[in-house]
């Protein structure tokens, strides 16, 4: 995807934000979330607004400006022994970026989205108004911003609880599982003593294979199990440049994914390790996205209702199987409870991710797989995407009402839009 | 060692003051806004080891020089003693705009030469009184020659980059150590919506190069440092070559 449009930047984000059709993050999102409708030719950057207001020991509380990068915060805050409540798989977004998105992590079957921990919000509304709001102020205004794809207003500051955590190091196990039925059973089991769980599975095996995966879970070591040094960044490598479009292909991702899995035991080993290893696996190699080409990729993400359609997983990943892609990555994550955000993604369920290689075509594949998701009762993750139909995300999502009733109130002539929105939503381009 | 910092609540500034909070050096802020000074300052803390003491801040404004005395006598008590200061605040605009405007451009020539110099004046005076220390100040690219794009800024720099120079012979033997660091383009708020140039360098990294000749003492930096090379072509190309190129 290219972008014509440029961004504008300043350390008073609300100056360039005044106006502006969006403002973006770090531009993480996989698909066209952050970026200006066609005809737009400026969005504003929250990047240069990244200071931490106030950071309160006591109460466990901190307030900052929106643009302030989540590594950065990860690294204040562990000498200090608080961590983020909820962080996503990388580090290189903004908390402003992470409410937009209403983000999830390992921990969502017990902390929720990271809406749950917003305490209040400062907004730059379309009518060029600055306000604060939370559950008490402006309650709708609140709870549309949370997953609102920063379509509801300018995000200027949030202001967040924060864990405390005994150690800067994570205890964690993981292990190797056959067969899609027992694989969720174990990520159901270690969701109830473990508080944060995820699971790998090969999605290119099939027959009695499928569903064959490593489930990876952790928590917080005590200080006594804790090594004696503090975690230090680690270092990155970088994928120097785009490979090849072929490299990418059945047979090497079949390789990857069968090595990956036999590096980890049948039964469940428990080691120390860095949080950035735990948490943010794929930051440790810069532009690792090059390895799909030039032509990029995309993802695709739902949460299918496995409780009350049990089976939902299991024919979501045969479509996904039948239509091909080579997905390095599938990811299977149990939800837990649906969080306050009006267009939040998580709800009960398990969270399904693939990556998906772009090619001719792939847009048909995305609409099987949303069609797919629609007949389990599932939703999709807006941060993912970038191909659906505006008639498909109309059906998968029954709440966009309410949400849209919320922008009429707070933006009539809807000047707050991205490519998506134009997209999915029916905003004028 | 003790840091009092002209103009670290933006851009390059900001990123020099995270790095110097981060290694446990002591910092006091000056500048013009004592709100802004306040949110950078409760941000170097909160970023900063726990251990780091609280960041004092004063009100300093180069267009008024009547303060600067007031404001370093500020940051030398609560940081007990100064060991050196640093000038990354300065005012800039296209040719074309200070081409139009004489008033903002006085202004910028006066911030970015009269006034960094009355500055670095009083700041001199303090440093060689508690027995030398370090004095650096960022100048720039575009006071390594007269170019059509920065007339007036670039005279504004040249000027002040022969001051450093001057003070750097003067008073090096007395224990003053003086830095005059040259950013080439660097992405930040200040360049924000100019075409970017090759070589353009990000805050972060001139950041840590301006850090590390304040460490060595060098008395001149290009940063990136490609444009070291850059300008070392541009000063010898001949004025018909100068008349007729656009940068």
């Amino acid at each position: 995807m290219s972008v014509a449009a440029r961004e504008r930047r300043s350390e008073d984000l609300a100056a360039v934000a005044r106006g502006a059709v969006l403002t973006r993050g770090l531009g993480r999102a996989y698909g066209d979330s952050a970026l200006p409708p066609a005809g737009v030719a400026t969005i504003a950057s929250a990047v240069l607004a990244d200071r931490i207001l106030e950071l309160d020991a006591g109460s466990g509380r901190l307030r900052a400006e929106a643009g302030l990068a989540l590594g950065d915060l990860v690294w204040a805050l562990l000498p200090r022994g608080f961590f983020p409540p909820v962080v996503p798989g990388t580090q290189f977004v903004t908390l402003g970026g992470m409410v937009a998105a209403d983000v999830h992590g390992k921990n969502h079957h017990v902390e929720g989205t990271i809406g749950r921990h917003v305490v209040a919000l400062r907004i730059l509304t379309a009518a060029g108004e600055t306000l604060d709001c939370s559950r008490e102020r402006h309650p709708d205004l609140f709870r549309a911003t949370l997953g609102g794809m920063g379509l509801t207003g300018h995000i200027l500051e949030v202001e967040l609880g924060l864990a405390r955590v005994p150690s800067p190091w994570i205890l964690q196990e993981t292990f190797r599982v056959v067969g899609l039925d027992p694989f969720l059973a174990a990520l159901r089991e270690s969701a109830g003593d473990w508080p944060f769980t995820v699971g790998w599975i090969d999605c290119l095996a099939t027959g009695r294979a499928l569903g064959r995966g490593v489930v990876l879970r952790g928590r917080w070591a005590r200080a006594e199990e804790a090594p004696d040094g503090f975690p230090r960044p680690l270092r990155r490598w970088t994928v120097p440049f785009h490979l090849p479009g072929f490299a990418l292909n059945g047979l090497s991702v079949r390789l990857f994914n069968a090595v990956y899995y036999r590096r980890h035991p049948r039964r469940p080993r428990a080691g120390v390790v860095h949080p950035e290893t735990f948490f943010f696996p794929l930051d440790a190699v810069r532009s690792w996205n090059r390895i799909y080409g030039r032509r990029g990729f995309t993802q695709f993400q739902c949460v299918l209702p496995e409780a009350e359609r049990p089976g939902a997983v299991r024919r979501f990943l045969e479509v996904a199987a039948a239509r091909g892609g080579s997905s390095f990555l599938c990811v299977l994550k149990d939800c837990g409870e649906e969080g306050e955000g009006l267009l939040s993604f998580p709800r009960p369920g398990v969270s399904v991710a693939l990556d998906l290689p772009m090619r001719p075509g792939l847009a048909a594949s995305v609409d099987a797989l949303a069609a797919a998701t629609l007949a389990e009762g599932g939703r999709i993750y807006l941060a993912k995407d970038s191909l659906l139909t505006a008639e498909r995300f109309g059906a998968l999502e029954p709440r966009l009402a309410a949400f849209d009733e919320v922008r009429r109130r707070w933006d009539p002539e809807r000047r707050l839009r991205s490519a998506q929105s134009v997209r999915l939503m029916g905003d004028p381009p | 060692m003790n840091v009092a910092i002209l103009g670290a609540t933006r851009g390059i500034g900001r990123a020099l003051a995270r790095q110097l909070a981060a290694r446990g050096d002591r910092l006091f802020l000056l500048g013009r806004d004592l709100e802004e000074l306040g949110k950078s300052a409760r941000d170097l803390e909160a970023r900063a080891a726990p251990a780091v003491a609280s960041v004092g801040t004063a009100r300093c404004d180069l267009l008024a020089p009547e303060g600067f005395a007031a404001a370093l006598d500020a940051a030398a008590v609560a940081l007990g003693k100064l060991d050196a200061v640093v000038v990354t605040a300065g005012l800039f605009a296209t040719q074309d705009r200070l081409e139009g405007d004489p008033a903002l451009c006085r202004q910028v020539l006066e911030a970015d030469f009269s006034g960094t110099v009355l500055f670095c004046e009083e700041a001199r005076r303090r440093l060689l009184a508690g027995g030398g220390g370090r004095l650096m100040v960022f100048g720039s690219v575009a006071g390594d020659r007269g170019r059509k794009p920065v007339v007036l800024y670039g005279a504004a720099k040249a000027g002040l980059a022969r001051y450093l120079e001057g003070l750097d012979h003067r008073f090096r033997s007395q224990g003053l150590i003086v830095v005059c660091v040259k950013p080439g383009f660097v992405r930040t708020s200040m360049t924000d919506g100019l075409p970017v140039p090759p070589f353009a360098g990000e805050p972060e990294r001139v950041a840590a190069e301006a850090i590390r000749a304040l460490d060595r003492g060098r008395p001149v930096v290009y940063s990136p440092g490609i444009w070291r090379w850059v300008m070392a072509v541009i000063r010898r190309l001949p004025r018909a070559v100068m008349r007729r190129v656009g940068f």
